[in-house]
């Protein structure tokens, strides 16, 4: 059924739906754009007249708008470095033949349930705390100082609390990628001569790298825009220690109350947001069309 | 060099005896292929020989050493896969080279023999691509190249063949058999088909339930086939079995006879039938005849035959070829 009047009303029966969509995403960051141009202080209402750029050159020129690019940066970073890898390792033991695998696979995957809040308020109050903390239980247990993580580490800290609630992701991802994998393939491996490590460089690997990219991608797009879990612990500090772009914005408009200045800084996360994109897609993205 | 021997090898699945006691010689250079219905254990005593699975019990011989309890890439064998298993990221000479990479050998002499391999199996042009950018047939290749360069005591083939069409499938029989009298290697061939068994082999090894029913050379198996099996399996349209009066007559418990070893007539015979269909196919016909107090049988008659739908006509026997066989399908003499 592709005849000219069928594909004709095939635009029309979905263009509703294409033109909510287009204004779903266009409204929003249209108004953006346009707020990002003003002076637009709630403290100071009425006030606002068009200023150009100003708001950029302050964001921009802010020695804690470079802080929190750095935070964003280390932040997914690491988080990708430890979910990836981490998530090879639990994949490849959850591929295996265990006692219990079923359990053990509902156990790994379930953080990714817990909402992000909820996950902060948990690893702040029953994990990490210096005094009450289970971490700080085992230090003590065995003779050390316990650790004051959201003083001492607290960036470290957030990075573990974040790897830990996307590590199911990952490793759900490469796990079915795992399954995937033509038995034989490795058993022709093994009459090649290769061993398990030859076996896992050579054939599993290459075989999971469309399944990494595809975390990597995904994981990046939702770490950039971290926010519960810093709001909940650190609030950002101490000083700029663990404040993101994501944060910084809504320090900006909720904190100042300046709506111009926060939605420059949107607009400059947006920005940020497509040249890591971009980068990505140049670096890994061949694997995706393969 | 490449004798292997079985000796009362066992292998059990949980409580499922899968191949209950083999014991086989395979001679150096001899091309042997292992035949049967689906789920007999041919593909398992394949992965036996090859190591991918380990024996319950017994002994693997490969040039005198028993290996059986060896890893796979010990064995010196080299394994074609049904699926080719080739490495999809890969080009194709690195798929050759792996086998050569991992034994550690020199760059130099990877490259020798890589590129003899391609030649030999005519795939100089395709060394840059990647498996998922060659035909069915190439990919079959590379597979044998894969196999070839390890230059191993054996090669193992998997029913390499039943991913490809049929012209291409006598192709590739044509080739491998071409590749066996160059090398002289040992090949142990796994197949479900009849005829790539009867064309290929150098010895036919018939296999039902995990147990050798006949070891002999194809044309041994057809003229005297052990059993009742064997008989069945070997040949194509399959043997007549004809049991009751007919066979009483014969002291037997069953006749055997197969479709192409009658006389057709017209006017007089030993069985009288009437013809349910013809299949003309130019070279040879097919006839499916319901026989009088016998039922259906298949007869092939050479040429072309001008029957058709409720003819009745008048089949005798090749006496000399008629099989005769026991109430335990065992054969007897003629």
């Amino acid at each position: 059924m592709s005849t000219r009047a069928s594909t004709l009303a095939g635009h029309v029966m979905s263009a509703p739906s294409i033109i909510a969509l287009f204004l779903w995403m266009i409204v929003p960051l249209g108004m953006t754009i346009y707020f990002s141009f003003l002076r637009y202080n709630l403290l100071s209402p009425g006030m606002e007249e068009w200023i150009g750029f100003v708001n950029y050159k302050f964001f921009l020129t802010d020695h804690a708008f470079f802080a929190s690019l750095a935070n964003t940066l280390i932040l997914v970073g690491s988080v990708l470095v430890i979910t990836v890898i981490g998530g090879i390792l639990i994949g490849l033991m959850l591929d295996q033949a265990i006692f219990g695998r079923g359990i053990l696979r509902i156990l790994v995957i379930s953080p990714f349930f817990i909402m992000p809040t909820v996950n902060a308020l948990v690893w702040k109050n029953l994990l990490m705390n210096p005094v009450s903390g289970f971490f700080a239980w085992i230090s003590m247990s065995l003779g050390f100082q316990p650790i004051d993580w959201f003083t001492q580490a607290p960036l470290t800290a957030i990075i573990i609390m974040v790897a830990w609630q996307w590590l199911p992701f990952a490793t759900l991802i490469l796990l079915t990628a795992l399954q995937s994998l033509d038995r034989d393939q490795k058993e022709a491996a093994q009459m090649d001569g290769a061993g398990p490590i030859a076996i896992f460089f050579y054939i599993t690997l290459p075989h999971l790298s469309r399944a990494i990219t595809v975390v990597i991608l995904i994981e990046t797009i939702f770490l950039l825009t971290v926010f519960a879990e810093i709001f909940v612990t650190t609030g950002g500090g101490p000083g700029l220690a663990t404040t993101n772009i994501a944060f910084l914005v809504y320090t900006q408009a909720l904190l100042q109350y300046d709506v111009g200045g926060a939605s420059a800084g949107g607009i400059v996360a947006v920005i940020l947001a497509n040249i890591v994109a971009i980068f990505l897609v140049r670096l890994i993205g061949k694997n995706l069309d393969a | 060099m490449g004798a292997i021997r079985l000796e009362n090898v066992r292998k059990t699945f949980g409580n499922i005896d899968v191949i209950p006691g083999v014991d086989l010689e395979i001679n150096d250079g001899e091309f042997v292929v292992f035949v049967g219905p689906s789920g007999c254990g041919k593909s398992t005593l394949l992965r036996l020989i090859a190591g991918l699975e380990d024996v319950t019990s017994g002994k693997i011989m490969i040039n005198d050493v028993d290996m059986a309890d060896a890893s796979p890439a010990k064995r010196g064998l080299s394994m074609v896969f049904q699926s080719y298993a080739l490495y999809p990221h890969m080009t194709v000479y690195n798929n050759i080279a792996f086998g050569l990479k991992m034994a550690g050998e020199s760059k130099a002499v990877i490259e020798e023999k890589v590129r003899n391999a391609a030649k030999i199996l005519n795939l100089t042009d395709y060394l840059d691509r990647r498996p998922g950018a060659l035909s069915g047939g190439q990919r079959q290749r590379v597979a044998i190249g894969r196999a070839i360069v390890r230059n191993p005591a054996a090669f193992l083939f998997d029913e390499p063949l039943s991913n490809l069409d049929a012209a291409l499938r006598v192709n590739m029989r044509l080739e491998i058999t071409g590749l066996h009298q160059e090398l002289k290697t040992t090949m142990i061939y796994v197949t479900h088909d009849q005829v790539e068994a009867m064309t290929m082999a150098d010895k036919i090894v018939v296999l039902q339930a995990g147990r050798v029913e006949q070891v002999g050379k194809p044309m041994e198996l057809y003229t005297n086939p052990a059993n009742k099996f064997v008989a069945g399996f070997i040949g194509s349209p399959k043997m007549n079995f004809i049991e009751g009066d007919y066979a009483k007559a014969r002291d037997c418990h069953c006749v055997g006879i197969r479709p192409e070893h009658f006389a057709i007539s017209q006017e007089s015979g030993d069985i009288p039938a009437t013809v349910k269909i013809a299949e003309h196919l130019g070279a040879e016909t097919y006839l499916h005849v319901n026989a009088d107090n016998i039922g259906p049988m298949t007869i092939r008659a050479t040429g072309e035959v001008p029957l058709g739908e409720h003819d009745r006509i008048w089949l005798t026997p090749d006496a000399e070829r008629i099989h005769r066989f026991d109430a335990n399908d065992k054969a007897l003499s003629r």
